[in-house]
């Protein structure tokens, strides 16, 4: 099933000579996890703020399980399915005390109390950040912050979490605790995930990734295809895994191997192989 | 060094007046601040020095903590004492003398007045969350929905400001230890050249604070924040049982002061 849909989307931000989104199509499936990924200007978290409805299309529309998220009287319906968690953990969190950031959703939307208490608790142990539910906010560390801020975003029960490069702030250790959180929620609670970021290394265990670049979708496909296509990504100043980059070297000097071993032990399988061959 | 300023100045514990409900605790300061003003003579004054005395002790609140939050206030005690002291009628203490024994008496009966009422405020702060405070001014101030006040808003910026204080220290340290790195002063020159020097530090903070407000904004509308309009609470506000043994003990002192002064004492 399809839960949220680009048509033909263009955006200009109002004033700005510059199209930020150039015909965007784009239909992300239930339950996947979609990784999308550009530099700096590619577009990429303007396409993000457009699937909670922070903005929306100057031309084409995006659909949220088929509400147009330009209708101003359904923003509270999109939103409630659409979750969003933002770079700066420090920006997003709202109280004074980790649980009470969390049932800051669920109070916005008018659940009763007993329901919160649930929802925070869960959502709080679903992060793996219960026994810090008393804790200041100011006191964590920046992935401990983000992953409250994931827990914020889940005691609303939404379908869909979209990350807006939440790791860009983070630590090595910090990137890890929030990629794996969220590769967790949707292995495991079956959310949709769409995760934003720069980083090729946080793609790698995503169903899907996409290429962003100048407002335009560049490749589309598993993460091990799009990352086969090595001259592609160079053009467009990403970084491929060091895997794929070793393989596409060794091809280049006469190796027959394949491009699509990601991890480091399927790429010694592929070069093993090769070598019993020849 | 920035980091050691505490607002708000929260002593966590789980005492009797800890577990009290702010509102109780609210509505129990301006009662006593009532009752501090309507006291007269050294036997009222006595009454409610003791019951502040109890109440710091069930608190767990020591002497030294209030005498810390006294020290900014020294000047104006100390000046209040002297006002009265010079400028009270009545019998000269030595012939020919302008002070009098009535002013030492009315001056000493102002300097335990400002004190017992900044005990007493600060029995609130001590023992009372900051949020737990702005949450039960919320309620309290409830009433005056009905006459278009934005009391959830004006509780909601409140809550907020306290939440950001410590980011906002945090980033303060940071950018001065940036400008320090390129040579700037902040210790020395006059007082003009020092008002000066913090410039550079205020200019950067306030861009960050805005930009802040602005993500802060869009993270907000994100989780669905529409207005205080049909929200609910997780934390539920109920007044205990301590509660209202409390709120009559409040009652009684304040009874107890209204009939002293009705005697003269």
């Amino acid at each position: 099933m399809t839960v949220i849909e680009f048509e033909q989307v263009h955006f200009t931000y109002p004033g700005g000579e510059r199209e930020i989104l150039c015909g965007i199509d784009l239909r992300i499936e239930s339950g996947s996890f979609v990784a999308v990924l550009g530099h700096n200007g590619s577009g990429k978290s303007t396409l993000a703020k457009h699937m909670n409805a922070i903005l929306t299309p100057t031309e084409g529309r995006v659909l949220v399980h088929g509400i147009d998220t330009a209708d101003e009287s359904r923003l509270l319906d999109v939103r409630r399915k659409v979750g969003m968690v933002f770079q700066n953990p420090d920006n997003q969190i709202v109280a004074n005390v980790v649980e009470d950031d969390v049932a800051f959703a669920p109070e916005n939307l008018g659940v009763p109390p007993e329901e919160i208490r649930q929802r925070v608790d869960t959502a709080l142990r679903q992060v793996g950040m219960y026994e810090f539910r008393q804790h200041a906010p100011h006191l964590l560390s920046g992935g401990q912050k983000q992953r409250v801020a994931i827990a914020g975003v889940i005691a609303m029960q939404p379908d869909i979490i979209v990350l807006d490069e939440p790791t860009a702030m983070l630590d090595p250790q910090g990137r890890q605790e929030v990629v794996s959180t969220v590769t967790r929620l949707c292995r495991e609670n079956g959310m949709t995930v769409v995760l934003i970021t720069h980083h090729m290394d946080e793609c790698v265990g995503a169903d899907r990734l996409v290429v962003m670049s100048e407002g335009r979708i560049v490749a589309d496909g598993s993460p091990a295809a799009v990352f086969s296509q090595v001259e592609l990504m160079e053009r467009e100043g990403l970084t491929v895994p060091e895997t794929t980059r070793l393989l596409f070297d060794l091809r280049a000097e006469g190796f027959d191997l394949p491009l699509d071993a990601l991890d480091t032990e399927a790429c010694a399988d592929a070069i093993a192989g090769s070598l019993k061959r020849s | 060094m920035l980091k050691d300023i505490t607002l708000g100045q929260y002593f966590p514990g789980d005492t009797v007046v800890h577990r009290l409900d702010p509102r109780t605790k609210i509505v129990l300061l301006i009662v006593y601040i009532v009752a501090l003003f309507q006291a007269v003579s050294w036997w009222s004054y006595a009454l409610v020095a003791f019951v502040t005395v109890l109440a710091m002790i069930l608190g767990h609140i020591t002497p030294k903590n209030i005498f810390k939050g006294l020290k900014p206030m020294l000047f104006i005690i100390a000046l209040t004492a002297l006002l009265n002291v010079f400028y009270t009628k009545g019998t000269p203490v030595v012939e020919g003398w302008i002070i009098t024994w009535e002013g030492i008496g009315r001056s000493a009966q102002m300097i335990l007045r400002i004190v017992l009422l900044i005990a007493g405020t600060f029995l609130l702060t001590y023992t009372t969350s900051p949020i737990a405070l702005t949450d039960g001014l919320e309620k309290l101030l409830n009433p005056l929905k009905k006459l278009k006040v934005p009391v959830h808003e004006m509780t909601l910026m409140m809550s907020m400001a306290l939440r950001f204080i410590p980011t906002l220290i945090e980033e303060t340290d940071k950018i001065m230890s940036a400008q320090k790195a390129r040579g700037a002063d902040f210790e020395t020159g006059s007082l003009m050249q020092r008002a000066k020097a913090l410039l550079p530090i205020l200019v950067p903070l306030f861009v960050s604070a805005f930009r802040r407000a602005d993500e802060l904004a869009v993270a907000m509308e994100s989780r669905c924040y529409h207005g205080g309009e049909g929200r609910t609470r997780m934390k539920q506000m109920k007044l205990q049982g301590i509660d209202y043994a409390a709120f009559a003990l409040g009652a009684l002192f304040l009874a107890a002061v209204i009939v002293l002064r009705h005697f003269g004492l």
